[in-house]
């Protein structure tokens, strides 16, 4: 498709963005094998010599490993059923016939732009808090007990903060999704004599199968690193203590870089899986 | 002045070879038309002479001097692309400007040679337009005053008629004939549609898998097709081809007759068969013929109307001058 | 899709939809109102809704007090910087990419996106230790480069998706008029991707703004952007509900006018084209 010249000037063009990339990648990740292989404590000795799988043992079999995988699988598989299942509802609902639909479609894609700091903030104050938040009215208001939302049900709140943010990204990509089906299949399906809800199950949720994956594929990648959140919420206490947060403790608070960086390899891995499926799916649209 | 001469050109992509050794003399002043079935590498070889591809190999001359590799903006060669390719962004006056301008030529020559460019392609009341407010048959015409104005030593069109209706494309078939006769440009013409081949060339390349089967005039061609493939290819309806018995009586592995050098008669002839379809078009009848053998169906043309529908019997004679004999290979016995 | 649709079906639609709606941007416009409060108001009980004093205030405090300007400045310095420094590495990029493919293209597009995927966490560490060697902890260039780099690959992806669209018999053209690759890239492509180009730069600037990972662990004082102003207000002293909501409102809302501009380039950007 193309000469000489134009390929070498491709490839010259290329050149940056595939340099950066490749030390931007190769650089921190070398770093982090070496380091996961040593007693490395900077605030007690520093590099305290060759380790072994030491730190890989040690992170997995520490207390609180399991309890932050389980915290991770909660959180992410939570948001995960949540904003598909009301994402499909939403965008079902905002793909019928209304007035200001601009606007309704505005309304519900904005939580998306906010930036994660304010919205763990906004909702631990404004929201959650046991004395002052909207909540606490609320309940009070129908006679109820106020909840310590953050400490009495850490993982559920932090589940809906961070649903609250992702369900727009589902919905948008779903309402994409459904407004991209023809049109005529419903109509021919209609006059077969298939009801709203089978017509639902056989024709709109397959259709939407693909764009499904993709959401869950990409919110798992972002959700498997959620750190503002907890953050600023939690700080990691009450049971909220994910992989990622739990890494970041033994980095930067407790300073045991082996250690942290043996959970980073784990951590690697485990978002490479998920990556993998994605990369599948791309790669297949990337042909069409 | 634009003579184009390709030496042992060559390409493949990878391990692919698209276009094997080839020598093709393109004379100044012809409109040679290169047609073939889809992937013949009709395209490959224009884009080739363009400079868009690299050849694998071999030498392409242009006034007799080596343009191998040259970029295309150095061939002074003009081409007009199936899509048209237009500018979007631009208006026509910018479109067809666009040349001139990477040329760097003085601001009067341009309007000049835009306004007598518009008048002859009847865009003058167009040219502050943008491409997108233009029917097909205009964008095309844009597209050729884009390539007219630089003037160049040849044109190079890539299927420009086939994104036309059918209407559109005879008209657009005659200007562009038009053009050539009243620029007197060498004119090379890529198509599948061998109704333009035989219209508008002096020169007919058919091409298959690469290979140039035949090379002539657009008659040439249609009496004497080299080969079994030109045979098929060229002349609509296409030419019936015999195997078997019936060849071997004429000293052929096959033989072939053209639609309209088959007498039909209702009472008697050489070979008797039965109407399938009947196609009646007033001026003619195009009539498909089961139970010949070696041949099945034989289409015949009949001038102007013929009583007959499906189910009759017919019976029909070849005219023998205007046999044409094939060997085993396909090749043509004289 | 052109059926007729009864008056009442739409009526009911409108009425569940903004109920919806509103419900879902319930948070931000609860927010919006109350930096509007007085403290009193803010955290009084019952919660006043709308019949409150509207006071500008809490906006003058905050600009006051905690040097938001500032802030924000580093926001727009970071956001913007690591946005056009992406883009002018990457539009080359997937110029090359959209109309020179090679066979390795597809390897090299999907090991790009492959980079994004890498959990930041895993390589804390390092670019930390990397940030004292350069000197760059706690500064713009630092954080520039940082969120250039892990935008890069959406910015490339986005650029490809939308030079693909442009018919490669364009260029072609433009080569043929005597065009130089220069010229090419200059007068034919650039104007043709003008909106994919804006539309690449809006909502990357978006994902650099809000990105709360990096500005949080790699700046102190100096640099640090709003994301970072922001969670200085979770401490106990900061806590006053209507300054709060009136530094969250000032935080977010250049990047919520610029998101409702890009919502429909967004799905293609944040999917890499594979849901369009």
């Amino acid at each position: 498709m193309a000469t000489q010249h134009s390929r070498s000037a491709a490839r010259l063009m290329m050149a940056p963005a595939v340099f950066l990339l490749l030390v931007w990648m190769l650089v921190p990740l070398s770093m982090t094998l070496w380091f996961s292989f040593r007693k490395y404590l900077p605030l007690r000795g520093g590099d305290l010599g060759w380790a072994g799988f030491d730190n890989y043992v040690r992170f997995v079999t520490s207390s609180a490993f399991w309890p932050s995988v389980m915290t991770t699988l909660i959180i992410v598989g939570g948001v995960l059923i949540i904003t598909v299942v009301f994402g499909v509802l939403l965008a079902m609902l905002l793909d019928q016939p209304m007035w200001g639909q601009g606007v309704v479609r505005i309304l519900v894609i904005a939580p998306f732009f906010v930036m994660p700091t304010v919205s763990a903030l906004v909702w631990k104050n404004m929201f959650m808090d046991p004395t002052n938040g909207l909540f606490a009215h609320l309940w009070k208001f129908f006679g109820a007990e106020p909840v310590s939302w953050l400490s009495q049900a850490s993982l559920e709140s932090i589940i809906m903060i961070v649903s609250w943010q992702w369900l727009p990204f589902a919905t948008l990509i779903l309402l994409t999704a459904i407004q991209s089906l023809d049109s005529s299949q419903l109509e021919a399906a209609e006059i077969d004599g298939a009801k709203p809800v089978s017509r639902f199950y056989h024709i709109i949720l397959p259709h939407l199968g693909r764009a499904i994956t993709i959401v869950v594929l990409i919110q798992t990648i972002f959700l498997l690193s959620i750190f503002a959140e907890i953050f600023v919420t939690t700080g990691g206490a009450f049971g909220t203590k994910t992989l990622t947060y739990l890494i970041f403790q033994r980095v930067l608070e407790s300073q045991n870089i082996g250690l942290g960086s043996a959970g980073g390899v784990y951590a690697i891995i485990l978002a490479n899986i998920v990556a993998l499926f994605l990369m599948r799916i791309v790669g297949k649209n990337l042909d069409t | 002045m634009g003579r184009i001469q390709l030496k042992q050109v060559k390409k493949s992509f990878g391990d692919v070879t698209v276009i094997p050794p080839l020598d093709l003399e393109i004379n100044d002043g012809e409109f040679v038309v290169f047609v073939g079935p889809s992937g013949c590498g009709k395209s490959t070889l224009l884009r080739l002479i363009a400079g868009l591809e690299d050849m694998t190999d071999g030498k392409i001359e242009i006034d007799g001097q080596d343009a191998t590799s040259l970029p295309p903006a150095k061939r002074k060669l003009a081409m007009v692309f199936q899509s048209y390719a237009l500018y979007p962004h631009m208006t026509v006056r910018k479109n067809i400007a666009f040349p001139m301008r990477m040329a760097g030529m003085d601001q009067a020559e341009q309007d000049k040679r835009i306004a007598s460019a518009a008048k002859a392609l009847n865009l003058t009341d167009y040219l502050d337009r943008r491409p997108g407010q233009l029917s097909g048959g205009q964008r095309q015409r844009v597209a050729i005053g884009r390539a007219i104005v630089r003037e160049p030593e040849a044109f190079l069109f890539d299927e420009p008629l086939s994104n036309l209706d059918a209407a559109l494309r005879v008209g657009m078939r005659m200007e562009i004939s038009e053009l050539h006769k009243k620029l007197a440009t060498t004119m090379v013409y890529v198509t599948h549609d061998q109704v333009e081949a035989m219209t508008m060339a002096d020169k007919i390349v058919v091409l298959q898998a690469g290979v140039i089967e035949q090379v002539g005039s657009p008659l040439e061609l249609y009496r004497a097709p080299r080969n079994k493939f030109v045979a098929g290819f060229i002349g609509s309806p296409k030419m019936n081809l015999i195997e078997g018995a019936e060849a071997t009586k004429h000293n052929a592995q096959t033989i072939g007759i053209r639609p309209e050098h088959v007498e039909v008669s209702t009472t008697d002839g050489l070979w008797q068969g039965t109407v399938g379809v009947a196609e009646h078009l007033g001026s003619d009848t195009f009539i498909h013929v089961h139970g010949v053998p070696g041949c099945d169906p034989m289409t015949v043309r009949v001038g102007g109307e013929i009583p007959v529908t499906h189910g009759d019997t017919v019976f029909l004679t070849p005219n023998l001058q205007h046999l044409h004999r094939f060997d085993a290979e396909g090749l043509r016995l004289a | 899709m052109a059926r007729a649709v009864t008056t009442q079906r739409k009526a009911i639609n409108t009425a569940f939809a903004w109920g919806v709606g509103l419900l879902i941007f319930f948070p931000i416009l609860w927010t919006i109102l109350t930096s509007f409060k007085t403290e009193a108001q803010a955290i009084s009980d019952p919660p006043v809704f709308l019949f409150f004093d509207w006071t500008l205030e809490n906006y003058a405090v905050v600009q006051e007090r905690s040097d938001y300007m500032r802030f924000l400045w580093n926001s727009i310095i970071i956001a913007g910087g690591s946005t056009i420094l992406g883009v002018i590495i990457a539009v080359p990029a997937a110029w090359s990419m959209a109309f020179v493919p090679s066979p390795r293209t597809k390897d090299i597009l999907l090991w790009m996106l492959s980079t994004k995927m890498l959990p930041a966490v895993g390589v804390l560490y390092p670019i930390y230790l990397l940030f004292i060697k350069l000197g760059w902890l706690d500064t713009q260039i630092g954080l520039v480069i940082v969120l250039m780099l892990i935008n890069l690959p959406i910015i490339v992806w986005m650029l490809y998706t939308y030079f693909k669209e442009i018919p490669g018999e364009i260029l072609e053209a433009a080569r043929m008029d005597g065009a130089t690759l220069k010229s090419e890239i200059l007068y034919v492509l650039t104007p043709m991707a003008v909106p994919g180009i804006a539309s690449t730069l809006l909502l990357n600037v978006i994902l650099a703004w809000n990105e709360a990972f990096w500005t949080l662990n790699l700046t102190a004082a100096k640099a640090a952007p709003l994301t970072a102003f922001i969670a200085s207000y979770s401490s106990p002293e900061g806590l006053f509900y209507a300054k709060l909501s009136a530094a969250s409102v000032m935080a977010i809302a250049p990047i919520l006018i610029m998101g409702w501009f890009s919502q429909k380039q967004l799905v293609r950007g944040l999917t890499f084209g594979a849901v369009k």
